[in-house]
C-alpha cells in the first residue's frame, strides 16, 4: 500500500524552480488498478517516478508498505525496485542487442536468481504475454504490441507487488492498445497487483477502478 | 547475465568494437615492435662491446692522456734510425727493415701495480691488465750508394758528366719505403676469464695459456692473419723479435673483428716496448651487476688518476648504423609508441563515453528496473576491457607478425667508435701522437678494434616482456575506458535517464 503525505517535488531548471507536485497527499490499497490523467507537464510521469522509488520527494513522506521510500538511500531504493516495482515505459525500453528472453531476464539478474532457473522463468513469463515462440527474437525483429508485451514480461517475471505503466499504449494503434490493456487486467486480476496507469487515453482511464488527475502538481480524484 | 549482456553488446555493436580494437592492436602492435627492436639494438651494442673488451668486463680503468706539454717529444713513434751496416746488401741496393713496438696511439700507460689495487677492492670478481700498442714496421731499399762512390773517378781532363745512376727498386737509382703497423695488445696469458679475449673464439691453433709467459708465442685476430696471409705455425715481427703464431681468434659477433690485431704475453710486450711495469687498461669484473656503482666509486677513490668507465659509458661511444638505429629507436620509435598509445586509449575512452551517453535509455532502464551502480559500471567495465583484450590480442599477433618481418629481414647494423667528445670521454680526439686518436676508457680499445665498422645482424627478440606489455596495455587500455565510461554511467540517475529520453 502506497501512502504520500504532503508530498512535493521540485526542480531546477535553468536557474528557474519548476514545482512538479505539490502538497499531495493520498494513498493507494495494494491490489488496486489506479489511472492518472493529466495535461502534459501536469507531473504525471513525476508522480510515477516517486511511486516507483525512482526519485524521492523534496518534500513530504512517501511509503510503500513498510518502506519510507523518501528517505532511503539509493542503494536500498534499488533493492526495492528489483524486487517489489515492475516497470512499462511508452517506449518499450527494451535493450536492443538482446533477445526477447535476455530481455525479461535483465529484470531476474539482480536478484540473483540462477541461470537456469533465470531462464525457464523468462520463458513462463513470455508465455503468459503471449510470446512463447518469440523468445529468442531481437526487439527490433517484433512489433510495437510485440515489444510491449515483452516488457510487462520483464515487469511482471520477479512477481512483483506493483506495476507502473507509464503510457503504456501511447505507441500502439487502438486495436494493439486494446490487446496490452487487456493482458494487463488480466494480469492485474490474477496476481492480485497494484496497477498504476499513467495516461492521455480516456479509454484506457475508464478501464481502472480509480483515476486520478494531476494538473499543475496537484492531484484530484474523478 | 553478465557474459551474455557483454557477448550480446560486443557482437551487436561490432563498428565501434572493431574501432577501438584497431586502434588498440596498432598502438599495441607498435609498442612491442619499438621494444623488441630496442631490445635487439641494445643486444647489437653489447654484441660490439663484447667484441672490444670482453664478455663479463663491468668496468675498465685506463688513465687520459695528457697533452704534450711543450718542448716535450709527442707520443709518436719516434725516428726509425739505420746504422751504415744495416740492412741487407745485394748487389746494387740495400733492403732495410725496422720494426718497433710503441705505446698505442692515444693510450696512456699507468704502473701495473694499479691492478694490485684494484683486485683489493671488495666487490672485484676478477680483473686483468693489458697493454695496448702499435707495432710499426719501416721497410725499404735504397741503392748502393757505396758501390757508386767507391767507383773509378773521372779522368781529368775528360769527360765530366756523372754515371747514370744505377741500383735501387727500380734499377735507376731511386729507393721506396713502406710503412706497415698492427695493433698489438699484451694480455696476461693466465687470464681468460676477464678481458678482451673472454669474448673470442678459437678459429685454428690454441690461445694462450698461463704457460707462455716470457714465452715468443702470438695469437692473431683472424681477419688479421687472412690479410696478413699468416696462419698458425709461421713467424710474425714484433718489435724486430720473431714470434710464433700459435693460433687464431675470431669475433663471436658476425663479421666482427677482435680488440686487436696481435695478442702477446703481456711482460714480453712490456719488455719490447720499454714500458716495463706498464700497463694500459685494466679489465675489471664485478662480483654482482647491482654492485657495479659501488666498484665504479671505489675504483676513482682508489685510483684518482684513473678514468673508470662501465658499459653505459661505453653505449655511448658506439657510432655507425647502430647508433642511429639506437637513437631512432629510443626517440622517434619511444614517442611514437607514446603518442599512438595515447591516441589509441584516448579513442577507447571516447568511444565508451559515446556509448554510456546513447545508452542513457538502456542504463535507466537498468537501474529503473533494480540494477546497482555497481552491475552497471562493471557491464561497461567489461565491455571496455575485452575490447581492449582484443586489441592487444591482435595487436600481439601484429607486433609479431612485425618482427618476424624484422627478422626475416635481418637488417645489419654497423656500429664503430665514435671520436669527439662523448659522455664520459669515452672517446676523444686529440692527443699528443698526432693523427686521429681515441683516448680515455675504451677508447683506445675501440679504436683499435678492427679499426673498421663491426656488422652487427638486428635480432628484435621475443620475450615475455614484450607479450606481458602487450597483455598489461590492453588491460590498462580497457581499465582505463571503462572507468571513465563506467563512472559516467553511474552517474547516471534512473529517473533523469528516463526523462530525457521520454
Amino acid at each position: 500500500m502506497y501512502t504520500l503525505e504532503h508530498v512535493s517535488k521540485t526542480y531546477s531548471q535553468s536557474k528557474r524552480r519548476v514545482t512538479a507536485l505539490q502538497d499531495v497527499t493520498l494513498s493507494i490499497p495494494s491490489g488496486q488498478l489506479v489511472a492518472i490523467q493529466g495535461p502534459t507537464g501536469g507531473g504525471k510521469s513525476t508522480l510515477l517516478q516517486m511511486l516507483g522509488a525512482l526519485d524521492r520527494p523534496t518534500t513530504g513522506r512517501l511509503t510503500l508498505g513498510d518502506a519510507e521510500l523518501s528517505h532511503l538511500p539509493d542503494r536500498k531504493l534499488g533493492g526495492i525496485r528489483a524486487r517489489e516495482i515492475g516497470f512499462v515505459f511508452q517506449g518499450f525500453n527494451l535493450i536492443p542487442t538482446l533477445t526477447a528472453q535476455e530481455n525479461v531476464e535483465t529484470a531476474l539478474a539482480p536478484l540473483g536468481v540462477p541461470a537456469e532457473d533465470r531462464r525457464r522463468r523468462a520463458v513462463d513469463a513470455l508465455a503468459s504475454v503471449g510470446l512463447a515462440d518469440r523468445a529468442a527474437h531481437m526487439p527490433g525483429e517484433l512489433s510495437g504490441g510485440q515489444q510491449q508485451r515483452v516488457a510487462i514480461a520483464r515487469a511482471l517475471v520477479k512477481e512483483p507487488d506493483v506495476l507502473l505503466a507509464d503510457e503504456p499504449t501511447g505507441n500502439l494503434d487502438e486495436e494493439t492498445r486494446d490487446e496490452i490493456m487487456d493482458l494487463l487486467e488480466g494480469l492485474w486480476r490474477d496476481r492480485g497487483l497494484t496497477l498504476v496507469i499513467v495516461t492521455h487515453d480516456s479509454a484506457v482511464a475508464r478501464r481502472a477502478e480509480r483515476r486520478l488527475h494531476i494538473k499543475l502538481g496537484i492531484v484530484t480524484e474523478r | 547475465m553478465f557474459f551474455t549482456s557483454l557477448r550480446r553488446e560486443l557482437a551487436g555493436r561490432r563498428r565501434q568494437t572493431a574501432i577501438v580494437a584497431i586502434g588498440m592492436a596498432l598502438a599495441i602492435a607498435l609498442v612491442i615492435i619499438v621494444n623488441s627492436v630496442a631490445s635487439g639494438v641494445r643486444d647489437a651494442q653489447a654484441s660490439v662491446l663484447q667484441s672490444v673488451y670482453g664478455v663479463g668486463t663491468d668496468l675498465t680503468v685506463s688513465q687520459e692522456p695528457t697533452p704534450p706539454t711543450e718542448g716535450e717529444a709527442g707520443a709518436g713513434p719516434g725516428r726509425f734510425e739505420f746504422g751504415a751496416d744495416d740492412g741487407t746488401v745485394s748487389e746494387d741496393s740495400t733492403s732495410v727493415s725496422q720494426s718497433r713496438l710503441t705505446a698505442g696511439f692515444g693510450s696512456t700507460t699507468f704502473d701495473a701495480s694499479a691492478l694490485e689495487t684494484v683486485t683489493g677492492i671488495d666487490g672485484v670478481a676478477a680483473a686483468s691488465a693489458a697493454l695496448s700498442l702499435t707495432n710499426l714496421t719501416f721497410s725499404g731499399e735504397m741503392p748502393q750508394f757505396a758501390a757508386r762512390d767507391q767507383g773509378p773517378p773521372p779522368a781529368e781532363g775528360g769527360d765530366t758528366a756523372q754515371q747514370p745512376p744505377t741500383g735501387g727498386f727500380d734499377g735507376a737509382g731511386g729507393s721506396a719505403f713502406d710503412v706497415d703497423s698492427f695493433t698489438v695488445l699484451g694480455i696476461d696469458p693466465g687470464a681468460a676469464a676477464v678481458g678482451p679475449l673472454s669474448s673470442v673464439e678459437l678459429a685454428e691453433g690454441r690461445g694462450l695459456e698461463a704457460s707462455d709467459a716470457g714465452q715468443a708465442v702470438a695469437v692473431l685476430d683472424a681477419s688479421y692473419a687472412t690479410s696478413a696471409d699468416l696462419a698458425v705455425g709461421d713467424t710474425i715481427d714484433v718489435g724486430g723479435t720473431e714470434f710464433e703464431v700459435v693460433g687464431t681468434v675470431s669475433s663471436t659477433s658476425a663479421d666482427a673483428a677482435t680488440a686487436s690485431n696481435v695478442y702477446l704475453p703481456l711482460d714480453l710486450a712490456q719488455s719490447l716496448s720499454g714500458l716495463d711495469g706498464q700497463v694500459s687498461d685494466i679489465y675489471v669484473q664485478a662480483e654482482s651487476s647491482d654492485g657495479i656503482a659501488a666498484v665504479q666509486a671505489d675504483l676513482e677513490e682508489a685510483l684518482p688518476d684513473a678514468s673508470v668507465s662501465t658499459q653505459a659509458d661505453l653505449a655511448a661511444s658506439v657510432s655507425g648504423s647502430l647508433s642511429t638505429a639506437s637513437t631512432l629507436i629510443s626517440n622517434l620509435g619511444l614517442w611514437l609508441s607514446l603518442a599512438v598509445l595515447v591516441a589509441a586509449f584516448l579513442i577507447a575512452i571516447l568511444f565508451t563515453i559515446q556509448g554510456v551517453t546513447r545508452r542513457t535509455r538502456e542504463f535507466g532502464t537498468l537501474k529503473a528496473i533494480g540494477w546497482s551502480n555497481g552491475r552497471v559500471v562493471g557491464q561497461v567495465a567489461g565491455e571496455s576491457l575485452v575490447q581492449g583484450l582484443i586489441g592487444g590480442a591482435a595487436g600481439l599477433v601484429l607486433g609479431l607478425a612485425g618482427i618476424w618481418v624484422i627478422n626475416l629481414i635481418a637488417p645489419t647494423l654497423g656500429g664503430s667508435a665514435t671520436t669527439g667528445a662523448v659522455p664520459g670521454g669515452a672517446v676523444t680526439a686529440g692527443g699528443g701522437g698526432g693523427g686521429p686518436t681515441a683516448a680515455g676508457p675504451f677508447g683506445d680499445r675501440l679504436a683499435d678494434a678492427a679499426g673498421a665498422t663491426t656488422e652487427v645482424v638486428l635480432n628484435a627478440p621475443v620475450t615475455i616482456s614484450v607479450v606481458a606489455i602487450a597483455i598489461g596495455l590492453a588491460v590498462l587500455g580497457g581499465l582505463l575506458a571503462g572507468a571513465i565510461g563506467g563512472w559516467r554511467a553511474s552517474r547516471l540517475r534512473p529517473a533523469e535517464a528516463l526523462r530525457s529520453v521520454a
